[in-house]
């Protein structure tokens, strides 16, 4: 028995494939668009100043007399060097204890992983709000409250999972017999981990990394609550703490510079770890 | 140089059994072939000799000492993987020198033994290149290099040449018989390909489930199978099996079967016969009611150096027959008979175990006499 396949003219599938890159290029404008737009806004905002702000004018009026008064500003060069401190030690703790982590639950067999893996899990379950007081505690107990450093403190209970999480996947993923290769070779754990693994995992590193410090960067509740003088705050309550000229004025202009001022560093890094993250994030889809 | 020796190795993943009570004892310099079915064990015995995977019960010997505690770079063997493992970001001088780096050797001492292994492999000019810009027979040359480098006392290659073209699978099968002929060292060498098997080994180890089904020289195993597991696994296309029964009258047997089988044999041990073989080579084509087997012409199959026959003796058994000379396409489908010589036939008991029978010794004579 055959089953007859209805097929109709080459100029019919033709068309089809026409229409098909039309509706992908009308999907693909939208989402750019979507995901654009907001920044764009900010950009325009930012350049306008006091009525201008409330007409609906898509362009910018290129008036940059508010980055000019943010650049003034000694408070906000201190958040800014704050952040970065944070959102900096963040990363990097959070890769070299995740990587860690990772190699241990991803390689050696003891018997606790799959439990450790899914507290691991369990943890970055938990949101923000429920550890908020539990954390103000043991802040105060150690006595970072209103450091910066309490900040990192406290973002490495988010970041560490999801670094220690992908990164384990990562890792499982590694061909066994490079490893036992290594072994052969005579390498310890630790010379495996600094010669063979961390110089493959670049890719994983760059994206989870990159996710860690967007998230250490932009972070706000704890950073509120966990800071109090304006010599320890960083950049998303200094931004949200702004103040306007009077009590009635809402300081927009100068948020939305502020805005685009701090998320420049982050498109930067973006664009200069491109590749990388591709490469990170389709690792061990392509056996290469 | 050393020789190896397993001594009632046993190991279990979990509760899954892989390896169950081998033993084995290789001698300096010979070369051991590891040949079974897919998933029978033979990676993790290698791995086990290795020391890459701890042993459940039983011992590791090696050059008469036991050394299942020792960690496996301090075993004196060197590994050769099936996915070359080489190291991707590392260059191929590096990846070949990686082992002497470790042991903290000066650089002008690892170039000059990275050098020399290069030359002898052929790969001296490709040492400045990534492992991805190799072919893969060169990734295979650089395994080996890695392997050599470090002048190991015992060689273990598991299915190095599986991910290779046929034609660079023979060439790189002499280069492995060159370096064990110069080297003199002992290897282990795990293989699915037959002719490998076969053309490499001194003695070939078949393995199955676990366990050692026979050691022997590849002779042996061909002409001397212990039992119809290894009857069936060496030799290709493998031996014809039909399930026969017998009739025991003294030391003379006479075996009723499919497609017209009648026939006496005089067994010389005990055990009764419920299960003939012939390998397809010993077979022959006879007229209709001639030979000792009567069966269908079912398909012929034409591969230019030699000719293959299927022909169907039952409902679900069809005899493969290789013949130097093609058969007419009009004999498709018509009776025909199959005959062999009786020394060329194979006896099992309901075990699987070979049965001897008056004429087998002339069969081990001949592999007694090629081995010499
Ligand atoms: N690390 C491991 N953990 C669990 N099971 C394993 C492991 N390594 C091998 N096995 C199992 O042991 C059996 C034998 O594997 P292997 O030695 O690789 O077979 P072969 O090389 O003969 O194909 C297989 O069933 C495999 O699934
Ligand atoms: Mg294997």
């Amino acid at each position: 028995m055959s089953t007859r396949i209805k097929r109709r003219s080459g100029a019919y599938y033709r068309a089809m494939r026409r229409v098909r890159q039309i509706a992908l290029g009308c999907v693909t404008a939208l989402l750019l668009f979507y995901v654009l737009f907001p920044y764009y806004w900010a950009i325009v905002s930012s350049t306008k100043q006091g009525a201008q702000l409330y007409e609906s004018v898509l362009l910018p009026a290129l008036d940059f007399r508010h980055y000019k008064e943010l650049f003034r500003d000694a408070n906000f060069a201190t958040s800014i060097f704050n952040s970065l401190c944070v959102a900096i030690s963040t990363t990097a703790l959070s890769l070299g204890l995740g990587t860690l982590a990772a190699y241990a639950l991803g390689r050696l067999n003891f018997p606790e992983r799959r439990s450790l893996l899914l507290t691991v899990l369990m943890i970055s379950i938990f949101p923000q709000v429920v550890v908020l007081s539990g954390m103000f505690e043991l802040i105060r107990w150690f006595g970072l409250y209103n450091r910066v450093w309490s900040l990192v403190f406290a973002y490495l209970i988010f970041t560490l999972p999801f670094t220690t999480w992908v990164l384990t996947s990562f890792i499982r993923e590694f061909p066994r017999e490079l490893e036992e290769a290594a072994i052969m070779d005579g390498c310890s754990h630790w010379r495996i981990l600094t010669s063979i693994l961390l110089p493959l995992m670049g890719p994983a590193l760059v994206s989870t990394g990159l996710l860690a410090f967007i998230l250490a960067w932009n972070e706000f509740l704890f950073a509120l609550t966990f800071t109090l003088t304006e010599g320890s705050r960083t950049v998303p309550v200094a931004i949200g703490l702004l103040a306007g000229n009077s009590r009635y004025e809402y300081p927009f202009g100068p948020i939305m510079a502020a805005s685009v001022t701090v998320t420049l560093p982050l498109i930067a890094l973006v664009l200069f770890f491109q590749r990388k993250i591709v490469a990170g994030l389709t690792a061990g889809a392509v056996k290469g | 140089m050393a020789s190896v020796a397993l001594r009632s190795v046993s190991k279990s993943f979990g509760h899954v059994p892989v390896i169950n009570d081998v033993n084995l004892e290789i001698a300096d310099g010979e070369l051991v072939v590891f040949v079974g079915p897919s998933g029978c064990g033979k990676s993790t015995l290698l791995r086990l000799i290795a020391g890459l995977v701890p042993v459940g019960a039983g011992d590791v010997v090696i050059d008469g000492e036991v050394v299942t505690d020792i960690p496996a770079s301090k075993r004196g063997i060197a590994f050769v993987f099936q996915s070359y493992a080489l190291y991707p970001h590392m260059t191929i001088a590096r990846n070949i020198g990686f082992a002497l780096e470790t042991l903290g050797l000066s650089r002008q001492e690892i170039d000059a033994k990275v050098a020399e292994v290069a030359v002898t492999l052929k790969i001296d000019h490709l040492l400045a290149r990534r492992p991805r810009e190799l072919s893969g027979g060169q990734r295979q040359r650089v395994a080996i290099g890695r392997a050599l480098v470090r002048q190991p006392e015992v060689f273990l290659f598991d299915e190095p040449l599986s991910n290779l073209d046929s034609d660079l699978r023979m060439e790189m099968r002499m280069e492995i018989a060159k370096l064990h002929a110069n080297l003199a060292a002992t290897m282990i060498y795990v293989t699915h390909d037959q002719v490998e098997a076969m053309t490499l080994a001194d003695r070939i180890v078949v393995l199955n489930k676990g366990c050692i089904e026979q050691i022997g020289t590849p002779q042996q195993l061909y002409h001397a199978p212990q039992n119809r597991f290894v009857a069936g696994f060496i030799g290709s296309p493998r031996m014809n099996f039909t399930a026969v029964s017998a009739n025991v009258s003294g030391a003379s047997c006479h075996l009723m079967g499919p497609g017209n089988l009648s026939l006496d044999v005089a067994i010389t041990g005990p055990g009764v016969p419920a299960e003939i073989g012939v390998r397809p080579e010993a077979l022959s084509i006879a007229a209709a009611r001639q030979g000792k087997l009567t069966g269908t012409l079912e398909r012929l199959e034409d591969l230019g150096h030699e000719h293959l026959a299927y022909v169907r003796i039952a409902p679900e058994t069809a005899w493969s027959v290789r013949l130097p000379n093609s058969l007419a396409r009009t004999a498709l489908g018509t009776s025909i008979g199959l005959d062999w010589r009786f020394e060329d036939l194979f006896l099992f008991d309901k075990d699987g175990h070979r049965l001897d029978h008056s004429l087998s010794h002339e069969r081990s004579a001949a592999a007694n006499g090629a081995l010499a």
